[in-house]
């Protein structure tokens, strides 16, 4: 005799037991404090912050630990989490400008007032495992130069002061909150970025180098990157003045494209813009070329149907907790659907068998 | 559960979800977009019904989760436990006790009464999303009421294979005006969506849309003159309880890939069971 | 801030608006009929149904408009404390608007909604004298054969229902009272 199957909610409880055991994994072997993965796995906290949108840099840690370092779950983690805070209040813009720049590179001058700060950077590193990191050498101190006492300016300040940059038009009022209202398209630039920031690295790495093969191709130039920490400002109404309430490490690349002009316009350069929290290097880049594939309408030019240039295809699809958990979600029983397919199919056949019988 | 909100979102979230579903209501079949919160479960798994679940219960409510008609499938017992710890509502698995269920792919067998909310898991609430991707295109057509390409997409099937080839997610046209995804319900459900004197939300977490059927609502599935709707299941009865009205679900019980057949709905099975039905491989309710 | 504009809210607000909630859904969907709500005390002229309404619906998101004798100090005041929504000047501007049928009324200028988003309309919180099932005869989803409702005319609901999907959405309250009826009822004279 059948009996159908039961027991779902001990099949879950037993399961997050062996979860718990494997995260752990070897108990022999000294566990992950939160404060290592803080500190020495800072590139997945950073992105974990950036694509979480939520900067806390312990909570990040604590969630790549959580999620056995699966850093979508992580970032899920976090975007859950994020969704229950309360809301006191909206910064000022921050200044990029006055960056305390840890890096600051230039790929349009040789050299600029404030210069080129390589940075801890993998760039020229030879991808050689390091097998003296297996054996848990202290690495040697780097060499120390003093800091910059002046802020570094932007470098497309001198293209801008030219006449040579696109004006950028100003900001009109508050820009819209994605994560508490519906998206509503065709999206405006402000919430275009706000999606790229938070998007999938990988969905925009993608895009950003499908444009570089000609899929809506306009060659970007890094104008600047730079990485660091920059001051966060909240305008308080009873104090009347704006006080810091901290500092937070972005990464900001801001490229320059070609642009033939039109007939009313001379010739200039159009930017595409990258700002994402943490050392993010590789998103940031990526978020400039998408963001400027994706202005094709606004500066004149021709659609010519790449994916990078769809907004809707772009914004639909680059939310990496959107995406897993819609993609995972056909894991899920389907038994009931699919038996109507299976009986559509099963009846489908047998008539067209009977059609052939009679024809016969 | 205090250190959660009651039915854990906030109150500001709520009264977003609750203005929503007062719409949806008033335009019944359209989808009204809502700024869908991210919800500690994934995307695709029911966030749309769980907040809009999160929107109506009160206290007092007896919650029924289903997924593919049964309560005992894992994700239905994990959206189950998330409200009995969040919002501290009493659970059942009958229906008929239930005054909320929140379902994905199924309509309960037993018939719902006037007191009772049925809010469904939508994945894709855009019924012209397969034929047409962009939401800003959909959105036009829908304003416009401009649903030629449904109607085209039906008829190639049926010259095709001589009947419509959709199965589940049946279109219907709601009222007379909105065309409406029912969510993946099997067509054999769809019969059950009209003139219902339950409330019927529906919730597209993803997609951020809530939509809904007041009761007593004229819902009709898309057909032809020549081809009319058809709901259809296996033409077997089930195994356990021997119910020749009921959806079921087919099942591998042998290497040899023998069959067998038994109701979806885990509760009406289980109650028919009780009422000493007999399938011809069941035992009565109590000896297995 | 005037005292009585901090008392009258919901003593337990999560639970108090879930089953306020159901009340004015449960009226929403089934037009013609009509809940008893409770939970809000505020201040004159506001029924307590129309109090409830404004405490489960209204926030900072959601500018109100207060019709004739309902826009006072007072009124101003409670909802300003009790759910932070902006009170507007021009009705065109709201998404709920309060007051007595004689002062909402003419219904033009409402936010109606429009093709593609037939959702941006304003509901209209009506305050009545009287709620009865019977004078005006109902019909359309929700509605199981025919309901009837005393409305204050059949006109201007008949016309807001010819705009369909566009339309308004009333709230009628008259004391813990309260029915609803969508833009999707047809309306006749009884």
């Amino acid at each position: 005799m059948y009996v159908a199957v039961k027991g779902g909610e001990k099949a879950i409880e037993a399961a997050h037991g062996w979860l718990a055991e494997e995260r752990r994994g070897d108990p022999g072997v000294a566990e992950l404090s939160v404060a290592q993965i803080r500190g020495q796995m800072s590139l997945a906290v950073g992105r974990v912050m950036a694509e979480g949108s939520l900067y806390d840099s312990d909570l990040a840690a604590l969630a790549i630990k959580q999620a056995r370092g699966d850093l979508i779950e992580a970032i899920f983690l976090i975007r859950a989490y994020r969704t229950t805070l309360p809301r006191f209040g909206a910064s000022l813009p921050v200044e990029t400008g006055a960056m305390r720049c840890d890096r600051r590179i230039s790929a349009v001058f040789k050299d600029a007032p404030g210069g080129q700060v390589l940075g801890p950077t993998f760039d020229y590193t030879h991808r050689l495992l390091d097998f003296a990191l297996a054996a848990e050498g202290e690495a040697p101190e780097a060499a120390r130069v003093a800091a910059a006492e002046k802020a570094m300016p932007h470098i497309m300040g001198y293209l801008d002061r030219e006449g040579l940059m696109e004006r950028e038009a100003e900001g009109v009022g508050v820009p819209p909150d994605m994560t508490r209202e519906p998206m509503e398209l065709p999206a405006d630039r402000a919430l275009r970025l706000q999606a790229l920031a938070r998007g999938d690295e990988g969905f925009l790495l993608g895009l950003a180098y499908s444009t570089q093969r000609g899929y809506a191709r306009n060659h970007a130039f890094v104008a600047e990157l730079r990485i660091g920490a920059v001051a966060v400002e909240m305008e308080i109404p009873e104090l009347g003045f704006a006080i810091e309430l901290g500092e937070v490490v972005l990464t900001e690349c801001e490229t320059v494209n070609q642009f033939t002009g039109s007939k009313t316009e001379p010739p200039q350069f159009t930017r595409g813009y990258g700002l994402v929290f943490g050392q993010t290097e590789r998103k940031a880049i990526a978020m400039a070329l998408v963001d400027r594939a994706l202005r094709w309408r606004e500066l004149g030019e021709e659609d010519q149907g790449a994916p990078a240039q769809d907004e809707e295809f772009v914004l639909m699809h680059c939310d990496n907790i959107q995406a897993t958990g819609f993609l995972e979600h056909i894991k899920l029983p389907h038994y009931v659907d699919f038996q109507s397919e299976l009986e559509l199919v099963r009846r489908l056949r047998r008539e067209a068998g009977d059609r052939r019988e009679a024809a016969e | 559960m205090s250190e959660y909100n009651f039915a854990y979102l906030d109150e500001q979230t709520k009264r977003m979800i609750r203005r929503a579903i007062l719409k949806a209501l008033a335009i019944p079949g359209y989808q009204v977009p809502f700024a869908s919160r991210e919800m500690p479960m994934p995307y695709g798994w029911g966030t749309g019904g769980v907040q809009v679940s999160a929107a109506c219960l009160m206290p007092e409510d007896t919650f029924k989760v289903i997924d593919q008609g049964a309560d005992d499938t894992t994700n239905a017992v994990s959206i189950r436990k998330f409200f009995e710890k969040t919002a501290g509502v009493a659970t059942t698995e009958e229906t008929a006790r239930a005054s909320v269920i929140q379902t994905r792919h199924r309509i309960p067998e037993t018939p719902l009464g006037e007191d009772q909310i049925l809010v469904y898991q939508v994945p894709i609430p855009e019924p012209l999303r397969f034929l047409e991707p962009s939401e800003v295109e959909t959105r036009k057509m829908h304003a416009l009421e401009e649903y030629g390409l449904m109607h085209v997409k039906l008829y190639e099937d049926i010259s095709r294979h001589g009947a419509i080839a959709t199965a589940y997610a049946y279109p219907v046209k709601v009222a007379g005006r909105y065309v409406m995804d029912p969510s993946p319900i099997p067509k054999f459900d769809n019969p059950k969506l009209g003139d219902c004197p339950a409330i019927q939300l529906f919730g597209a977490g993803r997609e951020q849309r809530i939509y809904a059927l007041p009761p007593w609502t004229a819902v009709v599935s898309l057909d032809f003159e020549d081809h009319p709707f058809e709901a259809s299941k296996a033409a077997a009865d089930c195994a356990l309880c021997g119910a020749g009205d009921s959806y079921l679900d087919e099942v591998i019980v042998d290497d040899e890939g023998g069959r067998m057949f038994v109701c979806s709905d885990t509760d009406y099975c289980r109650a028919r069971r009780a009422a000493g039905h007999v399938g011809a491989q069941g035992a009565p309710e109590g000896v297995a | 801030m005037e005292a009585a504009a901090l008392g009258g809210g919901f003593g337990d607000a999560p639970v108090d608006s879930a089953r306020a909630f159901r009340a004015v859904m449960r009226a929403m969907a089934r037009p013609g009929t009509v809940e008893v709500v409770a939970g809000a005390a505020p201040p004159a002229p506001l029924s307590v149904a129309a109090g409830v309404a404004v405490l489960v619906l209204c926030d900072p998101g959601t500018p109100v408009y207060l019709a004739g004798g309902h826009d006072t100090r007072g009124l101003r005041g409670w909802i300003g404390f009790h759910t932070g929504a902006p009170v507007v000047a021009e009705r065109g501007d709201a998404m709920f608007a309060l007051g007595v049928w004689e002062s909402l009324a003419p219904l033009d200028g409402y936010a109606l909604g429009e093709p593609e988003f037939p959702d941006r309309s304003a509901t209209l919180i009506v305050e009545m004298d009287r709620l009865e099932p019977c004078g005006a005869r109902l019909t359309g989803p929700g509605i199981k054969g025919g309901a009837a409702l005393s409305l204050p005319e059949v006109a201007a609901f008949r016309d807001n229902a010819a705009r369909f999907p566009l339309g308004l959405d009333f709230l009628l309250c008259c004391g813990d009272r309260l029915a609803g009826l969508p833009r999707s009822s047809h309306v006749e004279a009884g």
